[in-house]
């Protein structure tokens, strides 16, 4: 018999309960095969992602207060990400950056972390792969063949990446971190993945302006798409032709 | 065709005690770095002066001044075999070993320096082909392959014939090894310093100049300590190639600077190497282009300095100093201009955008640095005691072809 | 004088196996394995036993790259449904030499990598203290 279904079947009854109770553990199995979800739009847990989804954020810079840092905090808190007030070696998935032009005095405000390109430059010059784009458009490390040699954190545009500099304990279960890597956002893949949101864009909906907006850009019905197609928006250092995933209205 | 006369080859023999106090102390200089190595990966690279703004730092200063030295090295080789000249032939040997050491140590700060250094298998085993480090990892591993054949048709008789052909091999191999390191730079579109192509060709000048300038002092040292003679002919020539290098060098700082200069662009930059950019600019001026290159031109062309060991050897440490020093400014002061995500705006945030970053390097990066000088040195030393890789004569009379035919 | 190589041997084989903390049978040492919070299918622990490791790398892929995130063989599920109780009743972590991965590890002297990055304790939620509770009482 084959081990899977033997696996599946044999233990429903009881791991079911025991399960269902944990979070982070959306999927739950009622038959070989079959998986249940809390969330409509999501891909069945056994599914590899494809290309016919590429996910983006919108971010609309008009709505996007000075000084907030909601989304900061809610990236923080999802994944785990402490502070030990060595600043210039703590990680940071997101930013808040202030922009002042000079010339005219014009102030913004606006989130910026991994832009999520199309043709991103870590994945081009990491030499082991560990850097890679997720077929859903989705740019992450894997940090098992990360050699943490850091030549990502050289290519990147935006200042994306971090390094984990010193180890690190009591870890997320659902964002694994570890000293001696690099990392960056990873769009809360592991929420995208269950049909959830970024943390950063809930909390930017939820707490304050909601400037941020996530879904997928490949899908014409969708909210983003409708609205990047009908306003003006534009890439960080569209100059460099990398088609970054994460777009800007009112900069 | 003039008979010169037969070059003979032995290992170093000279007094044990200095020989092996030299390699004992060059050893635990090497104990020392493995230990400093250690010491960052247990507690992590915050006990570097490293951050996540200079990703890299003197690690990685030392590590490609080694590696661009290590290809330049195996120049003295190249002009014996590739370019005919057959003064340069009985320098042959000890050029390809220099290589091979220089190359291993730097190699070996480079991967101590990794966040994983224990992951090294993942490195050799898993490769993204796009990567120019994934390219340097095959060009690195192919030169000591290549010069390791090199070195066998040399040192053994029977494959004497071959050598000229190696050679030629070696020698394409060394260009596209210090184009790869020059391009880990040069491919970098985002930032600002770097993107431009101009790097693989100056790295090729520098590893001219710097491999040729510690293969004099190697040279000189090794003579010196087995009391072996060592003429002013082929020293002369050595420093005059010297002084040409330096010259390429410059030359090509100067286009970088100058491509730069024309570019608005790229004002910002230039302005932070070239006027306002504290150390970085001390160091450039100071120690990259007055002290590493200036006075090296003029003590190798001056016709009374570049016939005085003293100031030959003095202008080599010159050279070797400048280097470390251009190799300082190009990777530390590269990362210490923020990057340009919003041009003409100004920025502002927490994780010091906008602001340039500051660098203090740490003891143990340091010396895990010299940590790798002490590798290349402890390769050289062992080589040469064991193998023959010196002439046991380099005076005049043997090493110059003409030196014999009476007039 | 041999009196006393003996008894120094004997000390340090009783303080390897208390040290070890390793049940006797036959004379030979084996790791104490604790046990599961529930029980599983038939043929579980022998499959697991001698395959985990790659049955384990082979999701890991799947997940990272292709982001399915099936509860087989995940590392999540391992250390929830192994979670081992301390003093505290909370689920103990890597650290403690009770963990169940170090039961093992420690014993065969393989060295894992894993919690590094990864949490060695079950993602915190109110069903699994209860659930440990329950186990506890049991």
């Amino acid at each position: 018999m084959n081990i899977d279904t033997e696996n599946r079947e044999s233990t429903n009854t009881a791991r079911r309960n025991f399960l269902a109770g944990i979070a982070g553990m959306a999927g739950v199995s009622i038959a070989s095969g079959v998986t249940l979800f809390s969330f409509a739009e999501a891909k069945e847990a056994g599914e590899a992602v494809t290309s016919k989804v590429r996910w983006g954020m919108l971010i609309d810079t008009n709505k996007c207060e000075d000084g907030c840092t909601k989304c900061v905090s809610a990236c923080n808190k999802e994944n785990g990400i402490g502070t030990t007030g060595r600043a210039e070696t703590d990680p940071q998935w997101i930013r808040k950056v202030q922009l002042r032009d000079p010339k005219t005095g014009n102030q913004t405000s606006l989130p910026m972390m991994c832009q999520h390109c199309a043709e991103p430059p870590c994945v081009d010059v990491c030499p082991t792969g560990a850097s890679f784009k997720r077929a859903d458009g989705i740019v992450l490390v894997d940090k098992h063949s990360c050699i943490g040699c850091r030549y990502c954190m050289m290519a990147c545009p935006y200042k994306a990446r971090s390094f984990v500099h010193e180890a690190l304990e009591d870890q997320k279960s659902h964002a694994p971190r570890g000293k001696g890597t690099v990392e960056s956002c990873t769009l809360c893949v592991h929420r995208i993945d269950k049909g959830g949101i970024p943390a950063c864009v809930e909390a930017c909906a939820d707490e304050a302006g909601g400037a941020m907006l996530f879904g997928d850009l490949n899908d014409p019905k969708s909210e983003i798409a409708k609205r990047v197609a009908k306003y003006a928006s534009r890439q960080i250092r569209a100059d460099l032709g990398l088609n970054p995933g994460v777009r800007y209205q009112g900069i | 065709m003039a008979t010169a006369t037969k070059t003979i080859y032995r290992e170093l023999k000279n007094d044990p005690l200095k020989y092996y106090l030299a390699v004992g102390l060059t050893g635990l200089i090497a104990l020392i770095a493995a230990a400093a190595a250690y010491y960052m990966e247990t507690n992590g690279h915050h006990v570097t002066g490293m951050n996540n703004q200079i990703v890299w730092g003197m690690p990685h200063v030392f590590a490609v001044f080694l590696i661009v030295a290590a290809s330049g090295a195996l120049n003295v080789a190249s002009i014996g075999s590739v370019f005919g000249k057959t003064a340069y032939k009985p320098l042959a040997r000890l050029s390809g070993l220099l290589a091979i050491a220089l190359l291993a140590g730097g190699l070996a700060v480079l991967v101590l320096d990794l966040g994983r250094p224990d992951r090294l298998i993942v490195a050799m085993t898993k490769y993204n082909f796009k990567s120019i480090f994934a390219w340097n990892i095959y060009l690195y591993t192919g030169f000591f392959a290549i010069v390791g054949v090199y070195l066998w048709m040399m040192l053994e008789k029977r494959m004497n014939r071959y050598s000229s052909a190696v050679g030629v091999v070696a020698f394409v191999w060394r260009l596209a090894l210090t184009t790869g390191t020059g391009s880990i730079f040069g491919f970098l579109v985002a930032r600002q310093s770097y993107d431009a192509a101009v790097f693989a060709p100056l790295f090729i000048a520098m590893s001219f100049s710097f491999g040729l300038a510690i293969f004099i002092l190697v040279l000189a040292i090794a003579s010196r300590a087995d009391d072996r003679p060592l003429g002013d002919f082929i020293v002369g020539k050595l420093a005059k190639l010297l002084g040409v290098f330096v010259a390429a060098v410059l030359y090509f700082v100067i286009v970088q600077h100058l491509t730069n200069l024309y570019a608005t662009e790229h004002h910002g930059v230039e302005r932070f190497i070239l006027l306002e950019g504290g150390i970085i600019t001390g160091l450039f001026w100071v120690g990259q282009i007055i002290l590493g290159s200036f006075v090296p031109l003029v003590i190798l062309f001056h016709p009374a300095f570049n016939k005085t060991r003293a100031y030959i050897y003095a202008a080599a440490s010159l050279v070797i100093l400048g280097g470390m020093t251009q190799i300082y400014v190009i990777i530390v002061g590269g990362q210490a201009y923020p990057l340009v995500l919003f041009p003409g705006m100004e920025v502002k945030s927490s994780f010091f955008d906008g602001v340039i970053h500051s660098y203090a390097p740490s003891l143990p990066e340091i010396v895990l640095g010299i940590g790798g000088i002490a590798v290349a040195c402890l390769v050289v030393m062992i080589g040469m005691r064991v193998l023959r890789f010196l002439p046991t004569s380099l005076a005049d009379g043997a090493a110059d072809p003409h030196h014999n035919i009476a007039p | 004088m041999r009196l006393g190589v003996f008894s120094i041997l004997g000390l340090l084989f009783l303080s390897l196996a208390v040290m070890t903390s390793s049940a006797q049978a036959d004379g030979v040492p084996t790791p104490q394995i604790p046990k599961a919070l529930q029980k599983t299918e038939k043929g579980h622990a022998e499959l697991m036993r001698r395959n985990h490791m790659d049955l384990m790398l082979h999701k890991r892929d799947k997940t990272v790259h292709e982001g399915i995130r099936g509860k087989q063989y995940s590392l999540k599920a391992c250390v929830s449904c192994h979670a081992v109780p301390g003093p505290d009743k909370q689920p103990v972590s890597i650290k403690s030499p009770k963990h169940f991965c170090r039961a093992c590890h420690d014993y065969a002297a393989v060295s894992v990598d894993c919690f590094q990055c990864h949490s060695s304790k079950p993602p915190s939620s109110a069903g699994l203290v209860n659930l440990l509770e329950g186990f506890l009482k049991r």
